[in-house]
């Protein structure tokens, strides 16, 4: 189905025409549709624990390290090929759920187990920790609308060889390692300025001088040592192990529909096994986590069957998702207005906010 | 400016460690019950995107926005770190013959 777009090709830029026409319809900072749930069954599902965090944590960490054991050993060989394969994954694509769950504060009832998970995890899949806190608020403020929203994955129409690029992070490498020199010297972009707060940038400056002591460590380690193997292990991770992550990333909103205010029509919720599932901390019900973001990853399944009566059909496996994904890329490189119609029904978007919650066109 | 009380609800109509939501003429309010049963009020929306803090969740003293993980101590109104940035306004409270009261300036 084709949108009724002025331009075949839009403004993806914060700081373009697209965000002051975003305002213009109403769709900044707008109420949202959400599934009619009651108050007491959203606090249950609300309640905040620490067991199952601690515990996906211990096995991640524990995975992390047999991987990697393994790839040292039998460094110089064949052999380490399937261990730094696991690693990566476990690294690069394992780590980005993590920064993505503890950024919420839901991953553990503990706050500073949150925050200090969250430090980790932004390192290991390079997204720097304050800048993207800010993008993700945003992020869920604006989700894919077009001029406001900082993390639309693949922008109208998508270039394939940019896709191929992604599939090993490139984009995301020199995008981050930009922004990590950029702020080093204390420079913001004008992009960042319109969702990180003056009084944030300090924070966004210290962590981007300290990813860089990191950084110059391990590589004078691995001049030193005169191997690559300390940029195995930190560093180029990203590279061959966050392809998982670009294909997650892929099946959240690509393909749907821009500048709506619901998330049945944007959102895609995927059943996952339990390994997918582990590695992606239950990301794969990503229209429960766009709709109530404060229910913690280990009850959105629980989540799920409560509003699924709801929601457009969930997709069965990775694979469907991807059916319908990679055919509408193919059809939005010739047009672009065309994306998914979700089947979402006719509940109606909701509008009890209180007149000072309506969109605020700023 | 004087305060005016203005009636919420009944002491009942609030759980403990709960919060509900209160509109009054053009403004909205959150109304607190802390677990050691005492009340609180705030400002009803979240200083960082407008969000109804009535719909989000009470963990001890502090209230988190249902959207993006903003948390306020609700007894001070103080923002407890990003996404937040800005305070909370706080409002007096009290109980009288088992309602709940809130002081407003008029």
């Amino acid at each position: 189905m084709s949108q009724d777009n002025t331009a075949s090709t839009r403004d993806y830029r914060l700081t373009g025409p697209e965000a002051a026409r975003a305002a213009e319809r109403g769709l900044v900072s707008a109420s949202w549709y959400q599934s009619p749930i009651s108050r007491q069954r959203m606090k249950q599902l609300m309640q905040r624990r620490d067991g199952p965090a601690l515990l996906d944590t211990a096995i991640w960490l524990l995975a992390l390290l047999i991987t990697g054991f393994g790839g040292y050993w039998f460094w110089g060989t064949w052999a380490c090929v399937p261990f730094f394969l696991a690693y990566g994954v476990l690294y690069a694509t394992a780590s980005n759920p993590r920064w993505h769950e503890t950024g919420h504060g839901t991953a553990f009832k503990t706050r500073w187990m949150n925050d200090a998970l969250y430090q980790v995890a932004s390192f290991m899949c390079m997204f720097e920790p304050h800048v993207w806190r800010w993008s993700h608020a945003r992020h869920h403020t604006d989700t894919i609308v077009v001029g406001r929203d900082p993390e639309i994955v693949e922008p109208r129409p998508p270039s394939l060889f940019m896709m191929l690029l992604s599939l090993f992070q490139i984009p995301l490498l020199l995008k981050t390692m930009g922004g990590v020199c950029r702020h080093a010297v204390g420079k913001m972009d004008a992009q960042e300025q319109t969702f990180i707060p003056e009084s944030e940038w300090s924070k966004v400056f210290l962590a981007a001088r300290i990813w860089l002591v990191i950084y110059a460590v391990v590589f004078g380690a691995a001049l030193y040592l005169h191997s690559w193997l300390p940029l195995m292990y930190i560093g180029l991770p990203i590279l061959y192990g966050g392809w998982l992550s670009y294909l997650f990333g892929l099946t959240q909103h690509v393909g749907l529909a821009e500048d709506v205010l619901d998330h049945r029509s944007n959102c895609r919720t995927i059943y996952m096994n339990r390994v997918l599932r582990f590695l992606y901390m239950n990301m794969n019900y990503h229209l429960e986590h766009h709709m109530y973001p404060m229910v913690p990853y280990h009850a959105l399944a629980q989540l799920h069957e409560e509003i699924r009566h709801d929601c457009p059909p969930p997709y069965a496996n990775i694979g469907e998702a991807f059916k319908e994904i990679i055919p509408t890329l193919l059809k939005q490189r010739k047009d672009p207005s065309y994306f998914v119609r979700r089947p979402v029904g006719s509940s109606r978007p909701a509008t009890d906010a209180h007149p000072q919650a309506e969109a605020t066109l700023s | 400016m004087n305060d005016q009380w203005i009636d919420v609800c009944a002491v009942g109509e609030i759980n403990e460690e709960d919060v509900i939501r209160f509109d009054h003429g053009p403004y909205t309010y959150a109304i607190y019950r802390s677990a050691d049963n005492e009340f609180f009020a705030t400002a009803g929306l979240c200083t960082h995107e407008s969000i109804h803090l009535a719909d989000g969740l009470v963990m001890d003293h502090v209230i988190e926005c249902p959207k993006h993980n903003g948390r306020f101590d609700y007894r001070t109104g103080k923002a407890l770190g990003a996404p937040v940035c800005v305070n909370l306004k706080t409002y007096p409270v009290r109980v009288d013959a088992g309602r709940v009261l809130l002081a407003i300036s008029v």
